[in-house]
């Protein structure tokens, strides 16, 4: 029983087999990491889950239901939430609106509410009133996150979320994921390894387009493929 | 929370004074005006409004049209004929207008949307072209370049003679205010939050679960009846239609009066076309070259307050402005 699941999930760019042929499972409530050496195909997979790339060959199934063809914008209302890797908060807008865009988007009746009790989780509450694009990078981060989980998402794809965070804000940031389950299940593209061995259930290694491994942390740092392609032996 | 975090639910109390004072300068205005003056400002809020609704698209929602002269020409053209040859009511040919207006720009958005950037002003731009070609080419109905003359009943609302300078003022004022307070409530409300995300990252917006291309389909209908409104308006005060309104020029000056203003400012349109239209009014009783001096303001502008007037403003003493 998984949640989201995908079955020879396919995309080529030109000759590069950017994703071929991945198979993958995520639990309800599960924290699932995606490593792999740069240029493995991480991002374009999580965007062929949330819709942003276009599938050429498989399908992807949320609860059962067939989302393979579903625009974006329809699977974020389906419940996928997607945070970018460059962060790409609404510059001109304020901190409030950047969230408030999210929380409206589920029709929210209390938006002022909801907006300050989405802020506050990430701790951005003091900021509400300031343009996003005043903020610090981390803070950026941080707005983004609180964005995605302002769609009261069931999925939430985190593409490398702790990138540019201080080590203060990592311990935060795993908290909040950590708080997350069982409502929402998370699948974080990560790079820092003690972030995805402290806080993921399972893990799995994409290497070339394809899934090298699949486990728990404590079975993929054993796995001898797995360090010779990527944990560097 | 500063005022734009206000904007989680209406209209901020300072805001909305500001733009009842200026209303309210307006009504009183007509009382002391002379009467040059009188008719120009009619028509500056006639003008007004049809910029309005290019601010909305372009201002707010980040659509450069320049097509919008079809809009306005669809409003101009459905009031002007459905009184001359469809034997229309002046009050309900306005309507028809404004629904024209709005049906034109839902129509082009369709087709248009699919592009964006440089291919979308094309776009529009081809379609405008398009309009007013079929004006010129049903000259049997329309007259053409020529255009024609409504008059004595075809202009009477209401019992109101719209020919007359104190009910065409009033009438002007009427359609101003009414465009105001619907812009005001539009950009504050969760539709105008999306259409400031689709102006800042549309792909975005996308990842939030909003559409694109219907929201972008929605401002663009809305900016439609705004321009179709102030065409017909402009029929029946001023009581000509011809084919010029329907021409190029009419399509970059709701942007110039914008640029001039400040972009996503409510009342940038109106103070843009305030300043251009005295501008040129100004200089031509000055000199033959007066296009020069506009240009030379429009440089000045581009040089040292990119944002228009209202939106420098607002960048450095009033960051509550809507």
């Amino acid at each position: 029983m998984s949640l989201l699941s995908a079955r020879g999930l396919t995309r080529h760019f030109g000759g590069l087999r950017a994703v071929d042929g991945v198979d993958f499972d995520l639990a309800p409530g599960e924290i699932h990491a995606l490593i792999g050496p740069n240029g493995a195909g991480k991002t374009t997979f999580v965007g062929l889950l949330c819709g942003r790339v276009p599938v050429q060959v498989g399908a992807i199934r949320l609860d059962g239901r067939d989302i393979t063809r579903l625009p974006a914008h329809r699977r974020v209302r389906a419940g996928i939430a997607y945070t970018f890797q460059i962060t790409s908060v609404f510059a001109r807008l304020t901190v409030f609106d950047n969230v408030a865009l999210a929380v409206q988007a589920r029709g929210e009746a209390d938006l002022g509410g909801a907006v300050m009790a989405g802020l506050a989780r990430v701790g951005l509450d003091p900021l509400a009133g300031q343009p996003a694009g005043t903020l610090s990078y981390g803070h950026q981060r941080l707005l983004e996150l609180a964005m995605g989980l302002a769609l009261a998402p069931r999925v939430l794809i985190l593409d490398e979320p702790t990138q540019g965070l201080a080590a203060v804000e990592i311990q935060g940031f795993k908290a909040l994921v950590r708080g997350l389950a069982p409502a929402t299940a998370v699948l974080l593209i990560e790079h820092n390894m003690d972030v995805v061995m402290d806080l993921a259930h399972r893990v799995t290694v994409l290497e070339a387009g394809r899934v090298l491994a699949t486990g728990t942390p404590a079975a993929i740092r054993a796995d001898r493929a797995v360090q010779a392609a990527y944990l560097g032996g | 929370m500063t005022g734009a975090a206000t904007g989680a639910g209406g209209v901020g109390g300072r805001d909305l004074a500001l733009h009842l004072a200026v209303l309210a300068a307006l009504l009183a205005l007509q009382f002391v005006l002379p009467a040059y003056h009188h008719t120009n400002l009619a028509r500056i809020m006639v003008l007004a409004v049809f910029a309005m609704g290019y601010n909305i698209a372009f201002g707010y929602t980040g659509l450069l049209s320049l097509g919008h002269a079809l809009f306005f020409a669809a409003g101009l053209y459905a009031t002007g004929l459905g009184i001359v040859h469809g034997s229309l009511a002046p009050g309900i040919a306005a309507v028809a207008g404004l629904l024209a207006g709005g049906a034109a720009a839902a129509a082009v958005g369709l087709l248009a949307l699919r592009t964006a950037g440089v291919s979308f002003m094309i776009v529009t731009l081809m379609f405008a072209q398009a309009g007013f070609l079929v004006v010129l080419y049903f000259g049997g109905w329309t007259r053409g370049d020529e255009g024609f003359v409504l008059q004595g009943a075809q202009r009477l609302v209401f019992g109101l003679d719209l020919s007359q300078p104190g009910p065409r003022y009033g009438a002007a004022l009427a359609l101003f205010a009414a465009a105001v307070l619907v812009n005001l409530v539009l950009v504050r409300s969760r539709f105008g939050r999306v259409m400031l995300a689709m102006r800042e990252n549309a792909e975005r917006a996308r990842m939030l679960g909003y559409d694109p291309f219907a929201v972008k389909l929605v401002a663009l209908a809305v900016s439609g009846l705004y321009a179709g409104a102030a065409g017909a308006a402009y029929a029946l005060l001023f009581g000509y239609v011809g084919a010029s309104f329907a021409s190029i020029q009419y399509s970059i000056l709701p942007l110039l009066y914008v640029l001039l203003g400040g972009a996503g400012v409510v009342l940038g349109p109106f103070l843009g076309a305030l300043v251009m239209f005295y501008l040129i009014d100004l200089s031509s009783s000055l000199t033959s070259a007066h296009l020069m001096v506009v240009g030379a303001a429009l440089l000045a502008l581009v040089l040292f307050a990119p944002q228009g007037i209202l939106g420098t403003l607002r960048a450095r003493l009033l960051p509550w402005l809507a």
